[in-house]
């Protein structure tokens, strides 16, 4: 458990409880569990408000705000009727700079952006007015990028837990969302106000129920679900329980407490705190890849049909887009001067992640009978794939070190497809026999190239 | 009075590149250049609309997007600093907007009577959305004839592209009739790229050329396709194929001011002229007008 989170909140994003709270007995509503939220942010002790906006999409990494005094007066696109909310907010742009270092320590694209006027989205502005009315916490806004995936967004969280480490500061995290956010699609009276549907209600008490528990986790591993089933697609998917989760070390023990849940102009909005004592009780079931540094594998290109070639975090770092995922977080190759450095490269097949000849063992730790032929051959062409993607061949391979599970069972068939593919090229190469590979794998090579 | 008309329709993309490029007094950021084949392309159509009379400017762009209906710019004038959120960097614009509330009323009263959810946009402190501005700075850099702003409605969002374009055919007959009612002559601007994928890094110099490519050679196929059926003039096999086209190239056409420009000049069987294409951050840009005024109605 971090100690650097003190309180996380969920609240609602849209205008009305801020501007125009009389007019709804909801909104009111709304307007005092936000004052009852502020309160609990004055007495948490936090040095620093920290947002992620899911109104603020980004394309080029996230960005998040450094201007020291954001001044500007916002309108909202859809609800300008209701008033104008001139804002004054006093960002940490010291942090704002340690969260985006720290951001690109752990592979994350992202940048400050400190200019005078920008457009700072409704949500942020509306949660800081309400929770820090009087700038007493300096805030840090971030936004939510278009692409991001799970992996990326928790390497978000976590270079932010990085940056509040390094500073010594305690941060209060706010998720600034609408939980279904399907509004009316006409103007309505504001007495009329309720939740668009009951399908979106019935998701909302869902949501609220398990956040009551404190399962923040749980809500974190139902955020694709909640994306398909009340989400209207508003540029960003549904990815704020991501971060919030991550911020919490993805527990599902915390103290929930739903303040208030009503509808805003037929959009869920809940106020929500979440308290990083633990409740005692709540099991973490954590079946997505915890992933620690982002490797820049995004959705967006996973999927192409033409996938980029290579990506480049680094100029000699080689991640290959179409060969099989690392199983730790290590490149696929690097590039020194003229060669190329290849990590240790096994069989698995780069699609399904499948092992060509099969497994050698069953999960449960069992021996399974496989084909040698088969795993080699896998391995020669994955390490074509990356060769090819790195500007190199399986012609220019200098020297290769294998390693084989079982020498004895296993060398023939390893060394009649060596004399079909390698051999023919006419490397150096020394076989080892080592006692396990980190999965049920036979064989494993490591080769070094011409670049 | 005479009956008003719509003099050319136009399909002029905004990303604020294209600004960024042409180092206008307005924006704040300085460049070197860059993105010459899409710049090229709007000079030869503001060339091409040099000699034509129009009143003016009628555009829809996705960038101001609403949800609670069709919505329409209702003050005379907008003066102010609009700073693009994705690039900021880029985009820092001080602009100073005469709006045509008259027409742009007119439009939306007549989309009233049809029933459609519309409202007027009054908050004199509204910021105006910068694709607006980038497609109107690059159509009419002179900044002297008034605009008539719709916002893009999200029926895509809510329904499907089928919905949207539903919509968008509707909104683009009202606006047709609303501006021949007016009596006045206006050139409508559809705002949008067409394939919409984009790189997510950008080079240190965001102007430097030698990294500007498309995304995949899809988006090309899709972009050359698109251009292609429009010159050819088959304008209403675009609105039929855009479900496709949206869906697969993520085209920002899903916006919907490609359908309700095309709806407003009567989806024509005339070859519409391209005037430029390019690659944005990876996007498709394509420059393309419909010279109405040219086309005889007898
Ligand atoms: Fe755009």
């Amino acid at each position: 458990m971090n100690d650097v989170i003190v309180k996380s909140l969920v609240v609602p994003a849209h205008p009305h409880p801020l501007l125009v709270p009389e007019q709804n007995a909801g909104w009111q509503r709304i307007r005092d569990a936000y004052d009852e939220a502020r309160k609990v942010v004055e007495e948490s002790g936090a040095d620093i408000i920290i947002i992620y906006s899911t109104l603020w999409p980004s394309i080029i990494g996230h960005q998040i705000q450094a201007l020291p005094e954001a001044e500007w007066t916002l309108v909202d696109a859809d609800f300008h009727d209701v008033g104008s909310i001139p804002y004054h907010l006093k960002i940490d742009a010291e942090f704002a700079e340690a969260w985006n270092q720290a951001n690109h320590a752990r592979g994350l694209d992202s940048r400050t952006v400190a200019y005078h006027g920008f457009p700072i989205d409704v949500g942020s502005v509306v949660a800081l007015k309400l929770l820090n009315p009087n700038n007493d916490i300096p805030a840090v806004i971030c936004s939510s990028n278009v692409y991001a995936d799970r992996a990326e967004t928790s390497v978000l969280a976590k270079s932010c837990l990085d940056a509040l480490a390094a500073t010594g500061k305690k941060a209060v995290a706010v998720s600034v969302m609408s939980l279904s956010n399907r509004m009316f699609t006409e103007p309505i009276n504001p007495i009329d106000d309720r939740i668009h549907s009951q399908k979106d209600d019935e998701w909302n008490q869902k949501i609220l129920e398990l956040l009551s528990q404190g399962r923040l986790e749980d809500v974190a591993q139902l955020s694709r679900t909640i994306h398909n089933q009340i989400r209207v697609q508003k540029v960003v998917t549904f990815k704020p329980m991501w971060w919030l989760s991550a911020m919490n070390d993805n527990r599902n023990d915390l103290n929930g407490d739903v303040l208030a849940y009503e509808a805003i102009h037929g959009a869920g909005a809940g106020v929500i705190i979440l308290d990083p004592t633990s409740s005692g009780q709540g099991d973490i079931e954590y079946d997505e890849d915890d992933v620690e540094v982002f490797a820049g594998e995004r959705s967006v290109l996973a999927n192409m049909e033409n996938p980029e070639t290579v990506t480049k975090s680094n100029s000699d770092i080689v991640h290959a887009s179409s060969a099989p995922k690392p199983v730790g977080a290590y490149p696929h190759a690097r590039r020194e001067g003229d060669l190329l450095y290849l990590s240790g490269i096994g069989p698995r097949h780069p699609k399904d992640n499948s092992i060509p000849g099969g497994p050698i063992k069953s999960p449960e730790g069992e021996s399974l009978e496989y084909d040698i032929k088969a795993q080699t051959r896998a391995v020669v062409d994955n390490l074509e794939i990356i060769l090819k993607e790195a500007g190199s061949s399986l012609d220019k391979v200098i020297d290769v070190t294998s390693f084989l599970v079982n020498m004895e069972r296993d060398f023939q068939g390893y060394n009649e497809v060596w004399a079909e593919t390698l051999g023919k090229v006419g490397p150096t190469r020394t076989t080892l026999a080592i006692s396990a590979l980190p999965t049920p794998i036979a064989v494993e090579m490591k080769v070094i190239a011409k670049a | 009075m005479a009956k008003g008309s719509i003099v050319a329709g136009l399909l002029a993309p905004h990303p604020p590149h294209l600004v960024y490029a042409e180092n206008p007094e307005q924006n704040e950021p300085t460049s070197e250049g860059g993105w010459e084949q899409l710049r090229w392309g709007y000079e030869r159509l503001r060339e091409s609309l040099s000699e034509v009379d129009y009143d003016c400017l009628v555009i829809l762009s996705p960038h101001w997007q609403t949800y609670v209906g069709t919505h329409f710019l209702g003050v005379e004038n907008f003066k102010s600093l609009s700073v693009d959120p994705v690039f900021p960097n880029l985009f820092r614009f001080h602009y100073d907007m005469k709006i045509d509330v008259e027409l742009a009323q007119a439009i939306h009263d007549e989309a009233q009577g049809q029933g459609m959810s519309v409202k007027m946009m009054e908050n004199p402190d509204f910021r105006v959305d910068y694709g607006t501005i980038t497609s109107c700075h690059m159509v009419r850099p002179q900044w002297d004839k008034p605009i008539v702003a719709i916002s893009s409605n999200r029926g895509n969002a809510y329904y499907s592209v089928e919905v949207m374009q539903e919509m968008m055919l509707e909104l683009g007959r009202v606006t047709r009739k609303a501006i021949e009612d007016s009596g006045k002559r206006c050139v409508l601007i559809a705002s949008n790229s067409l394939s919409h994928r984009h790189f997510t890094t950008e080079s240190a110099v965001p102007e430097d050329m030698s990294v500007e490519h498309i995304t995949s050679h899809a988006m090309h196929l899709w972009d050359m396709r698109i251009i292609e059926l429009l010159r050819a003039g088959k304008s209403q096999q675009v609105v039929n194929e855009m479900p496709e086209f949206v869906e697969q190239a993520i085209a920002e056409a899903d916006g919907g001011a490609l359908t309700w420009m095309l709806s407003a000049i009567g989806m024509p069987e005339q070859e519409a002229i391209l005037h430029g294409y390019g690659t944005i951050i990876g996007t498709g840009n394509a420059i393309m007008e419909w010279p109405c005024h040219a086309w005889s109605d007898a």
